[in-house]
């Protein structure tokens, strides 16, 4: 009995995450998609090293360091685009862009650098 | 009406900035200034030990560039092992001074890489008031950021590191330290991803250039922690903490030095912690605002079940990973910060280095001064009210107090905080009471109106213009009487407009003193202040400016200068073979390898313990064993320092207790009790033979007696034990002038052994009378 009340519960759940996320205005949702690619990624990479061994250690840091990394950027686009976050109102969006590619631009950089 | 009210509030405005710009170039030259006391009472000298490493580093970099800085092997140290220059030299410094050399030289104004080096500090403490200005600023507001700048000017703690020639990483480390900490707040106020990135840089110049960046990486996750369990969460503190992480991560692992420590070492597996902990919470409010709560209760019932399980089972990996390595992770040396003890145990090298004990409690009131009783003033206003930047600054000193306690090198680290905080405190002083003074002038009957406008006014003007007001604060009188003035004329226009706004802001209660106690207490601040600036100025000048390579004395018939230890380098230089070896004891190791470009056997660097632990058992054995030591290194000088004609306290003999614990912690033949009589460590004619007898004992009172007829030793108050006794396996090639560094050659090994061959240890009696016949016939020496 239990059992099928957590089940009906988490069908619910289920059911009302979907709807309230589907109301998300799309340039978010592209950004979300854009964050879980990112992850995915880095999955993989992780994955392969553990199959493959993680010589040149510094090729796998850089490598998941760099999803992980381009993740958290995007998040952070996230925050400052979403209309509902009062505390970005007057915060013009491309202003936020801006600094996403900056902050990708060194990030990149840097990965490039370290992945020798 | 109105225009004219901006008007004036503009012009008070631009005023109040000029003004603190004008105070902020003031500060900065004052604290260049107040460093160059070494340069005026003595010459523009590198001073101590570890700066002469880091000038012979610069000097290779000028000449040979960069790459080939970065690939650059050492084979002029640790002999016979070298040491990866590129690899274990924290390069910020370096770097710095090399290009500040590089672009004068650009602009064709001939600085010699010498005088960059030297003055290169000062420069630097000039930027750290600065960023100390702006990192107050962003906590509390311009005027506790001009007190702290100022403060952090002449703080005795961080003059004592960044003397003019006093070229070490601290010199640079505090700036990008305070500098870091400066965007991490700018980041935690404005949200934006620009001041993240800046950060990220700025975090990864203090890793280029010290060793304590570990401090940042684990305060930083400390607070965003404290800020998540006080339910200060908010998307800011996401975007101050995770890029950085990431991006600083990264950019540590750049550096050689640091590599993949930045992400296998304990050090580092806070920040990672908190990253996963504020992606946690991040998502429990994301969802949260999209679901509706009975939901959102739903869901937590059901992740909290589900992640407890998997929390566990991963936290249970991790702790049997960290657990299983002896150290659980951490350094020695960060390991020793936690446990104080540690050291002491374990590690006698570290626990032998006289910055690496703890603190008196003097030092405290020598280093900071008045500071130390105004951080916890400063403190409790940073409660009125608390904002995330002024709990970051809360936490800032709690750590740094308790870790200042544990090695008295790390005071450095709390002088930035307790500026911060006193300068806090001061410009919360300056203003309760430079309000009081205005609010009660005697004008007359107008103090109640003056009282009712001047709250309102200051209520519900925006901060720009408290800013002005509090910048107009920190000065003097006129600058009061001229604000009440304009005051006076505003409110009267304001009191017929604002009438029902007054009524509502007397509700808010500021704090008005009574007018003679603000008076007294102004001044009696003012007083304080003068005190802190007078002992700043003492001990820069007569506590911290000392080279410690030139020494002066004053006697009666002058000023004496004793430069023998440049006089030593120098004979070394000129009168050896380029590729001979000198053995000396670790501390001489980085100024032989500059000054007198030898070859070193073991160097101020100390990361090879047994290679120390040779040499110290080389200088604590007799002299046949010590010379077989040294032939086995390819040793051909010996270099001791000796302070007993001049009474010089930091001779080899002081430290000579060391060289045997260390040596015996890796040679078990080597044991401290053997050189203490009845625990007690002498020289003189009760000392054990067994110290009358070692290499360090001989080579530094080796005819000493022919000074002043009876040997007495100035520093150790007696006459030494053994007076009159000969080398044979040494010979010395110079003293310096006043005796503080002796010279010895070793002999070269005799052609003929007489009596005494190998073989014959394994023949017959015949053998052993041919023993017996050899050790009397060596045992010629007349004076043993």
């Amino acid at each position: 009995m239990g059992r099928s009340t957590t089940a009906k519960d988490a069908e619910a759940l289920v059911h009302s995450l979907r709807s309230a996320y589907s109301a998300t205005p799309t340039n978010l949702k592209i950004i979300d998609f854009y964050i879980a690619f990112a992850v995915v990624t880095a999955l993989i990479q992780v994955v392969y090293m553990a199959i493959v061994g993680s010589f040149p250690f510094n090729s796998f840091l850089s490598g998941v360091l760099s999803c992980v990394g381009t993740a958290v950027l995007a998040v952070c686009l996230r925050i400052q685009v979403n209309k509902e976050n009062k505390e970005f109102k007057d915060l013009p969006p491309e202003r936020a862009f801006a600094d996403f590619v900056l902050c990708n631009l060194v990030l990149h950089l840097v990965i490039i650098n370290f992945l020798g | 009406m109105a225009l004219e009210d901006t008007q004036e509030k503009a012009v008070r405005h631009a005023f109040g900035n000029v003004l603190s710009l004008f105070v902020l170039l003031l500060i900065g030259v004052f604290a260049f200034s107040i460093r160059l006391f070494s340069v005026i009472k003595y010459e523009s000298v590198i001073h101590e030990f570890d700066p002469y490493f880091n000038y012979r580093v610069t000097q290779y970099l000028t000449k040979n560039g960069v790459y080939d800085f970065w690939n650059w092997f050492d084979d002029r140290t640790w002999y016979p092992l070298g040491r990866v220059i590129g690899g274990t030299v924290y390069p910020g410094l370096t770097l710095t001074a090399g290009t500040i050399w590089w672009i004068l030289n650009f602009f064709n104004i001939p600085l010699s890489v010498e005088t960059v080096c030297v003055f290169t500090a000062p420069i630097f403490s000039a930027f750290a008031s600065w960023a100390a200005y702006l990192l107050t600023k962003e906590v509390k507001g311009v005027g506790a950021g001009l007190t702290a700048a100022a403060l952090l000017a002449m703080v005795p703690s961080y003059i004592s590191r960044s003397v003019a020639g006093s070229y070490d990483n601290e010199a640079v480390a505090i700036f990008a330290l305070i500098f870091t900490f400066y965007l991490y707040v700018k980041t935690l106020n404005t949200g934006s991803l620009f001041y993240a990135t800046l950060n990220a840089l700025a975090y990864f110049y203090m890793v280029c250039s010290w060793g304590g960046y570990t401090f940042i990486i684990n305060l930083i996750p400390m607070h965003v922690l404290l800020c998540i369990i006080t339910g200060r969460y908010s998307s800011r503190l996401y975007i101050a903490y995770a890029p950085l992480v990431v991006l600083g991560t990264l950019l540590a692992a750049l550096v050689p030095v640091v590599g993949f420590n930045a992400v296998m070492t304990s050090e580092h597996f806070a920040s990672f912690l908190v990253f996963i902990i504020i992606h946690v919470v991040a998502l429990a409010y994301y969802i949260k605002g999209i679901l509706t709560p009975k939901m959102f209760k739903v869901a937590v019932t059901l992740v909290v079940s589900v992640g407890m399980i998997v929390c566990v089972a991963v936290l249970a990996i991790l702790i049997a990973v960290v657990a299983s390595s002896p150290t659980k992770g951490w350094s020695g040396r960060s390991l020793s910060l936690l446990d104080p003890t540690y050291a002491s145990k374990y590690i006698p090298i570290i626990a032998s280095v006289s910055e690496h004990q703890p603190p008196t409690w003097p030092s405290y009131f020598m280093d900071i001064n008045v500071l130390a009783f105004l951080v916890p003033a400063g403190i409790i206003a940073c409660f009125f009210p608390l904002s995330d930047a002024s709990s970051f600054a809360v936490l800032y000193i709690v750590t740094s107090v308790y870790f200042s306690g544990v090695m008295v090198r790390l005071m450095l680290v709390l002088a930035p905080a307790a500026c911060i905080m006193s300068g806090i405190a001061l410009s919360e002083a300056f203003d309760v009471f430079g309000r009081s003074i205005k609010l009660q002038f005697p004008i007359g009957n107008q103090t109640d109106d003056v009282n009712a406008g001047n709250s309102s006014q200051v209520s519900t003007n925006n901060s720009v213009k408290q800013e002005s007001e509090k910048t107009e604060n920190t000065l003097k009188e006129r600058p009061v009487k001229k604000s009440k003035k304009k005051e006076k004329e505003k409110e009267k226009e304001k009191e017929k407009s604002e009438s029902t706004s007054i009524t509502k802001q007397i509700e808010k209660k500021l704090l008005i003193l009574p007018f003679e106690a603000s008076l007294v207490a102004i001044v009696l601040l003012v007083l304080l202040g003068s005190f802190y600036v007078v002992h700043s100025v003492w001990a820069a000048a007569e506590a911290y400016s000392a080279p410690s390579i030139v020494l002066t004395s004053r006697s009666h018939d002058g000023l004496h200068v004793f430069d023998d230890f440049r006089e030593a380098y120098a004979w070394l230089r000129h009168n050896t073979d380029v590729d001979d070896k000198v053995a000396s004891w670790w501390d001489y190791g980085y100024q032989t390898t500059a000054m007198a470009n030898r070859t070193v056997i073991v160097d101020n660097n100390t990361w090879n313990n047994t290679h120390i632990a040779t040499v110290g058992t080389a200088m604590s054995s007799p002299e046949k064993a010590a010379w077989d030591i040294f032939n086995s290194l390819d040793v051909k000088y010996v270099l001791v320092v000796f302070g007993g004609l001049v009474g010089y306290p930091s001779d080899d003999i002081n430290k000579f207790l060391w060289m045997v614990r260390i040596g015996g912690g890796v040679f078990p033949h080597i044991k401290e009790p053997d050189y203490l009589r009845d625990g007690q460590y002498r020289i003189d004619s009760q000392a054990t033979p067994t110290m009358l007898n070692c290499l360090m004992y001989k080579l530094s009172y080796y005819r000493f007696v022919e000074t002043d007829g009876r040997g007495f030793d100035r520093v150790r108050h007696t006459e030494i034990g053994k007076k009159y006794f000969k080398l044979t396996h040494f010979e010395e090639v110079f003293t310096t002038h006043h005796w503080m560094v002796r010279i010895y050659k070793l002999k070269p090994a005799k052609n003929r052994i007489r009596g005494q061959t190998k073989k014959s240890k394994s023949k017959t009696s015949t053998g052993k009378n041919n023993q017996k016949r050899g050790t009397r016939a060596t045992k010629k020496n007349p004076y043993p």
